[in-house]
């Protein structure tokens, strides 16, 4: 990738990642660090280029080893966050809940 | 899989495919900041990870597909199995464990680009210049480093490491051990076609170091070592996607990293204190437990009277701690307050920023209970409320509630935000024992004249009040 262009992309995605946090109430905080971490489970994309192209058994040792703990970040960043975030509700959503039961 | 489509139609699919994935992300992450769309947040970054794991079975030239869907198979099998079954008081350390999952991940490429280098011939070209070395080696030291810091962060919230471990010049001794791993590192960009041994040694150090950083840390800290290990992997990630030039975990790794440091400096801020104060000083472990006696005496009520009192008050305000937690009490506490609000008492949860071990840990909690979110207020919101209220609820909370922060300024929380409590009519607070917090320092709440101990595991304090303000009638 170009450098300069590579830079473009670091600046951008740096004040995308501040400004979306900026607005964010503490009562997110917990599954926002979780969906944050989530997110950075995109490494399993990378883990899995390692393996792929691994030619010796060293290689291909480290490679599985990248691809079995990125898919766990991935993973279990998922279901933890999801978990958390569907235990939210207003008072109004409880109603509602209630009376449609 | 791989190789069936020309690598030129591949590769534009796969450049695609990223460009969707990092929309994704930030849309998910977006709504995420609302807790009305935030359910919906995490499954539309969760399609962007699903696309973009498939596409990248698509990369022209890869090999080992069955190894590579075992892995995953493995890695994502465990993680969903133990993601499902955590309970929520645990949530911290698990994702501490997948935040370190993460960082390995981003080491192990850097480790398989680095070795790559070491087999290649002196004389021949390398496939890096010194720029992607140095941004590889720089993801290894920061991903090995959040490896194992946060491995240790898990061990130390499931209790598998009880204790602190200082000694005298731990800093410098963690000082030179960053020194040493930055001059391997910068070695092995300068060489070009570095031994093997300096690549084990370099990740050998990356990785105590994690380990050395993270062990004197106290648990009354880790919400905000959590936070910082998840930035540092969204860095690594960043890195080592530079390295494969991936889109993808360019922008994801840098949002991550950059909004995960805005949330660790937001959490050290809430404490009053640098994040530097946070990594080097012994907070939390005993050697400030000298703080002055205090005037007063700690005085005991009975759950069946404490209960009472809350049952005619107008307005009570719950603040709960890490007791809470601990106790597992947060059902009960909603079905007591749930009491109370139908007897027509005003009840308002307020929430700490650094409350519990992770931010918002309080907030999840009651959400698990049921408790609606309008409930719940933080501490800007909800502080000025204090004087009017009749009861203030201390649930397992401690340093949180101590005006020894606005007062004392030897304290070592001096200047710290704290909920008001001590300002309500009366103060009840729950608590297991009569010892100091985690942080040794004596909370002068318990002793002001407005204040009764309820003395008990939080769970069953809570079932004595609803017990006994059912029996009030």
């Amino acid at each position: 990738m170009e450098g300069v262009i590579a830079l473009y992309i670091v600046m951008l995605a740096a004040f995308t990642g501040y400004e979306v946090i900026a607005r964010v109430p503490v009562i997110l905080h917990t599954p926002l660090m979780s969906g944050s971490n989530f997110v950075h489970g995109i490494v399993l994309v990378g883990a899995m280029v390692a393996l792929g192209r691994a030619d010796t058994l060293l290689e291909q040792v480290i490679g599985f080893t990248g691809v079995v703990l990125g898919a766990g970040n991935a993973v279990g960043g998922y279901v933890v966050t999801e978990r958390m975030l569907e235990m939210f509700r207003a008072s109004g959503d409880r109603k509602k809940k209630k009376e449609s039961a | 899989m791989g190789g069936w489509l020309p690598d030129n139609v591949a590769t534009l699919l796969i450049d695609g495919s990223y460009l969707l994935v990092a929309f994704l992300f930030i849309m998910g992450l977006k709504a995420m900041s609302s807790p009305v769309t935030a359910r919906r947040g995490i499954v539309v970054a969760g399609a962007g990870m699903l696309i973009g794991t498939l596409m990248s079975f698509l990369y022209p030239g890869m090999g080992n597909f069955p190894l590579m869907l075992v892995a995953i198979a493995i890695g994502g099998g465990l993680a969903w199995w133990s993601g499902k079954r955590v309970a929520m008081t645990d949530m911290p350390q698990m994702i501490a464990l997948y935040n370190g999952m993460g960082g390995g991940a981003a080491a192990a490429i850097a480790a398989g680009e680095l070795l790559r280098m070491t087999a290649e011939q002196p004389g021949v070209a390398t496939g890096h210049g010194p720029v992607v070395t140095a941004l590889a080696a720089a993801g290894a030291f920061i991903g090995s480093v959040s490896f194992s810091g946060s491995l240790i962060a898990f061990g130390k919230l499931q209790n598998l490491i009880k204790r602190s471990f200082r000694f005298k010049g731990q800093q410098v001794m963690n000082l030179v051990i960053v020194a040493a791993t930055l001059a391997i590192g910068a070695s092995l960009v300068v060489a070009g076609h570095p031994a093997m041994q300096t690549v084990v040694l370099f990740f050998a150090l990356a990785l105590l170091l994690g380990v050395t950083m993270t062990l004197p840390i106290g648990g009354a800290d880790m919400p905000v070592v959590i936070s910082l290990y998840n930035a540092f992997t969204g860095l690594a990630v960043a890195f080592e996607g530079f390295v494969l030039e991936n889109a993808a975990m360019i922008i994801a790794g840098i949002v991550v990293g950059s909004a995960g440091t805005l949330l660790t400096q937001l959490m050290a801020k809430a404490m009053n204190r640098s994040l530097g104060n946070v990594l080097f000083s012994g907070f939390g472990e005993g050697e400030v437990a000298a703080t002055g006696a205090v005037a007063g005496a700690l005085k005991p009520i009975e759950p069946a009277d404490a209960g009472i009192m809350m049952a005619f008050a107008q307005k009570v305000l719950v603040v709960p701690g890490y007791g809470m937690a601990v106790a597992q009490a947060q059902h009960k506490v909603w079905e007591l307050c749930q009491l109370l609000i139908d007897k027509g008492v005003m009840v308002r949860f307020a929430i700490h920023p650094v409350a519990g071990r992770m931010p918002g840990h309080m907030n999840v909690l009651l959400a698990e209970a049921g408790v609606p979110y309008d409930l719940i207020a933080d501490l800007d919101e909800i502080n000025a409320e204090f004087e009017t209220a009749d009861v203030a609820l201390v649930i397992g909370a401690n340093d949180v509630v101590n005006p020894v922060a606005r007062t004392d300024k030897s304290s070592p929380i001096y200047g710290m935000p704290i909920l008001n409590a001590d300002k309500a009519r009366n103060v009840l607070v729950i608590k297991r024992g009569q010892g100091a917090g985690f942080s040794g320092i004596e909370n002068h709440l318990f002793y002001l004249d407005n204040t009764r101990m309820v003395y008990g595991d939080a769970q069953k304090v809570a079932s004595a009040l609803i017990h006994a303000i059912k029996a009030a009638g």
